[in-house]
């Protein structure tokens, strides 16, 4: 462990320098300092996980302790990939360098470190592909923009492909959609086969594949949790909620991010599903095996996320419920919207998603028979089947984070809203280009939500941070709504840095404190066990 | 530097149509076999190239989405930005190849000095949308009008943009619109791209050199057209020997032309080894061509690969008794 590093100050952080290096991109080297990279993977995690080159390393010493020949494994990897995925191919061959991603990054915009932004980003790899892989490279070398992998090259990659959060923002605005974190998804894809991930991912990954979760709670610990999830709601209703755990035959599934048990505010999330499903009634069951909606396996490669997925689709199974609903999370939602069908489906043993409570049916799954918790509580409160006191909410003032990957692996925006528009009175929007699917990563997304590199963390947040802030001086917000686990990890201490006094819930959270239960008793606490502000608030 | 580097290649090339028609006397060299090979070159290479991003599969299907999804009935979804059906899909693709739709979101980010401390700022940007629309109109639309030169009697449609392009009247002969948007739009894409400092750095000798090759070929087809006023029909005789191979090199034309033709020629021969192919590239990006309807039809990948997993089985084993003791449920007491 290297000595702790100051966080510098807000004020010094916010001066950005745009201006550009001397030399030319090739011939600058990559520097790593202290408090902006992770630390790399533990060999036993990498060995857990059966990948390559497990032992223990660390970025910041000289020797990475390669395997031989590593050179041509990542040669032989790149080929590979280049049959495997066309868009590597084309993203490959197409970028015309216009540089509309450019500034895009929230990591460009934020350090003004001209390989931060998405294009040169994506110029680390393709000028290696371009020396061993194009006709051109192969003759011209430089002249066409081609150079040779060296372990300065893999070390560059290595800190800037660790440096893009995987949030697709660039992508939205590449005139060909090239996507840099399809880009860096093999980048880090090619840097695991030399056992090159961070500690931040893999031990989770390793977790997630062992204990079920990324967290590595233990099935005991899991129920004891959630059991003391339900003393705290007792306290707060008067309502004693009963959950089930593994339990075969139940109607529905429900898998969150690990989150969601441990650390606040997430477990008020979770509070807030316990809450709901058992003032619906709901016929549903948790499970210790499946217990990770959320996959780190997506940010070392396509087959760890594929193997820590097939717990989902296992347990639906063997428990034989009819369907699958997923709590609020990010990436969780990204892989389980584009991938896990591909990985793990069909799931042809469940049934189409029907709303025990309004009946709807969830054509919009019918195929991975999994649902968002918005989409189904969206529909809930469009139906007027939940009882809600918004007044409770009085003493907030609330904005909403998109999420990366619901936002742009998905499309999921205004379900969250309409939850949030019914539970809360007070509700402001964050500037127009800030959000949907504009929004800024809040600068943790793909397994960087470490410590150590908390300056860059706080960094790589900064626009976010910087349009919470607008709306925090213009309309006195103070509360940041989000379904995203990860955010509701990363964020609290992006607020705390540059926004004191923002804080940081679930829209089930936000949910929990208006839902009216049957036969609660008058409410004094919101979720947090702070004392409920009486109605009207003291404003 | 690597825009110097660019600028010379494309010297060196004028000189070598230049010397290689005055001096060595290979004009048919430079009329005849180089735009047939170059041609040759051209179709082969971007079929090729076509047919290699063909081959690798599309494992996932990853719609960057851009606007709501499919959900609940009552919320309204963007059915282009992130679209269900084949149509949205064609939509979408089709506002992306003619108008150029995420161009268009461009924004500059500023940080500034705000009322509440540094405040970063998203200006509109469209500048580079509208400069690479003109400039990619221009061309297409000039390259359409040379199909005059090549095809007789003139199809309707040519004639027609003809007309449109040279409406102005001015000069004789007219003056055509787009070769003035073009020389315009060729310079403002080359001058962005050394006078900001972002997109200079990012920029390779390969993003000059096409420029300055589209500028010479545009400056000496204009210099041909509106200056050296060569013999039109002498040109039009020669192109339609082209087409119908049977070629004649005309008398009396200056080296000019064969500069153009040279230089179109390399442009050709060069376009499947380069950038250039974001031509075909824009039409299988899979980020903007694929339906996003993941969760109601699987999408197969094809090389889905059958990977050891850790089964309930392997997980109860090594929990059992802690199981047990909290009173979950096991498979095996
Ligand atoms: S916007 Fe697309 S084409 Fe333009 S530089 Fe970025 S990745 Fe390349
Ligand atoms: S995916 Fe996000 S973090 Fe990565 S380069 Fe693009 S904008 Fe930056």
């Amino acid at each position: 462990m290297a000595p702790k590093v100051k966080l510098p100050k807000p004020g010094e952080l916010s001066i950005i320098d745009y201006s550009l290096p001397a030399t030319d991109w090739m011939d600058t080297p990559v520097e790593f300092k202290p408090n902006t990279f992770c630390w790399g993977a533990k060999g036993k995690d990498l060995e857990t996980l059966g990948l390559p080159n497990a032992r223990d390393w660390n970025p910041s010493e000289e020797d990475w302790k390669l395997p031989e020949n590593w050179e041509q494994t990542v040669l032989d990897g790149i080929a590979e990939r280049l049959s495997k995925y066309r868009s590597f191919k084309i993203f490959m061959d197409i970028c015309v360098r216009c540089g509309a991603c450019a500034d895009k990054c929230h990591f460009y915009i934020s350090t003004g470190d001209p390989k931060n932004m998405p294009v040169l980003r994506a110029e680390l790899l393709r000028s290696v592909y371009k020396r061993y892989f194009t006709k051109s490279g192969k003759l011209f070398g430089r002249l066409a923009g081609g150079r040779e992998l060296t372990v300065d090259v893999l070390k560059e990659w290595w800190s800037y492909f660790f440096q893009c959060t995987e949030c697709r923002r660039c992508s939205v605005y590449c005139p060909y959609g090239i996507d840099q974190a399809e880009i860096t998804i093999i980048g880090r894809e090619l840097l695991n086969l030399l056992g090159l991930n961070i500690n931040w991912i893999s031990g989770p990954a390793a977790a997630c594949y062992k204990k079920g979760n990324h967290l590595g709670i233990e099935p005991h610990a899991l129920t004891g949790i959630i059991d003391s999830m339900c003393d705290d709601i007792e306290d707060i209703t008067g309502i004693r909620v009963n959950p089930t755990f593994n339990r075969k035959g139940a109607e529905i599934l429900f898998v969150t991010p690990s989150g969601d048990f441990m650390g606040e505010p997430g477990i008020y999330t979770c509070m807030g599903y316990l809450m709901l499903f058992h003032e619906l009634g709901l016929d549903y069951t948790w499970s210790t095996y499946a217990s990770e909606g959320g996959n780190f396996g997506f940010f070392t490669s396509n087959d760890t996320a594929k193997r820590l997925n097939y717990k989902i689709y296992a347990e639906a199974k063997r428990l034989g419920v009819k369907y699958i609903i997923g709590g609020e999370c990010g990436h969780m939602w990204r892989v389980l919207n584009q991938y896990m069908d591909t990985w793990n489906g069909p799931a042809d043993f469940l049934e189409v998603p029907k709303s025990p409570i309004t009946g709807t049916v969830f054509e919009n799954a019918k195929s991975t028979k999994m649902i968002h918790i918005s989409e189904f509580v969206a529909d809930l409160i469009k139906h007027n089947k939940l009882k809600l006191d918004p007044s409770r909410n009085d003493h907030l003032k609330v904005t909403f984070h998109d999420s990366c990957n619901p936002s742009r692996g998905m499309g999921m925006f205004d379900e969250p809203r309409h939850i949030i528009k019914a539970v809360c009175n007070n509700f402001y929007e964050m500037p127009e280009n800030t959000i949907r699917e504009q929004t800024f990563c809040c600068g943790s997304g793909s397994g960087l939500n470490a410590s150590e590199n908390m300056e860059q963390r706080m960094r790589g947040g900064f626009p976010r941070a910087n349009a919470v802030r607008y709306v925090q001086q213009k309309h006195g917000v103070n509360m940041l709504a989000n379904i995203c686990a990860v955010d509701r990890a990363a964020l609290p201490a992006l607020m705390n840095y540059w926004n004191p006094g923002v804080e940081v819930a679930g829209v089930t959270e936000l949910l929990a404190n208006a839902l009216v239960m049957k036969g609660e008793k008058e409410r004094t606490l919101d979720i947090r066990l702070n004392d409920l502000p009486g109605k009207g608030g003291n404003e | 530097m690597k825009a110097l580097y660019s600028f010379l290649a494309v010297i060196v090339l004028i000189l070598i149509a230049t010397l290689g028609v005055n001096v060595a006397n290979m004009s048919s060299v430079f009329g005849i076999i180089v735009p047939y090979l170059a041609f040759v070159v051209f179709v082969g290479g971007f079929v090729y190239r076509v047919i290699k991003w063909g081959k690798s599969p599309v494992p996932f299907r990853i719609p960057t989405t851009c606007g709501q999804q499919k959900s609940l009935p009552w919320i309204k979804q963007s059915k282009i930005e992130n679209p269900t059906s084949a149509l949205g899909v064609i939509v979408r693709m089709a506002l992306e190849i003619l108008f150029f739709r995420s161009l268009f979101r461009n924004t500059k980010t500023e940080l500034k000095e705000g009322p509440y401390g540094p405040q970063l700022a998203y200006g509109s940007a469209k500048w580079l949308w509208f400069g690479s629309l003109v400039f990619h109109w221009s061309f297409l639309i000039i390259v359409i009008r040379h199909l005059r030169l090549f095809i007789e009697p003139v199809p309707f449609f040519v004639q027609m943009l003809d007309g449109l392009d040279g409406m102005l009247q001015i000069g004789l002969p007219p003056i055509y619109l787009t070769d003035l948007f073009f020389v315009v739009a060729v310079t403002f894409l080359f001058l962005r791209r050394i006078l900001i400092p972002r997109v200079k750095y990012i920029s390779l000798p390969a993003d000059y050199f096409p420029l300055f090759m589209i500028f010479s070929i545009a400056v000496s087809g204009i210099l041909m057209r509106y200056f050296y006023k060569v013999d039109i029909i002498a040109i039009k005789e020669f192109a339609i020997g082209l087409a119908q191979f049977h070629p004649v090199i005309p008398q009396g034309i200056g080296v000019i032309f064969y500069v153009h033709i040279f230089l179109v020629s390399v442009l050709f021969a060069y376009f499947p080894l380069s950038k250039l192919m974001h031509m075909g590239g824009i039409f299988l990006s899979p980020t903007r061509n694929m339906i996003s309807n993941n969760r109601m039809v699987r999408h197969i990948n094809p090389w889905n690969p059958v990977l050891e997993v850790h089964t309930y089985e392997h997980y109860e084993d090594e929990f059992r008794e802690k199981m047990k003791k909290v009173g979950l449920p096991v498979e095996k007491e």
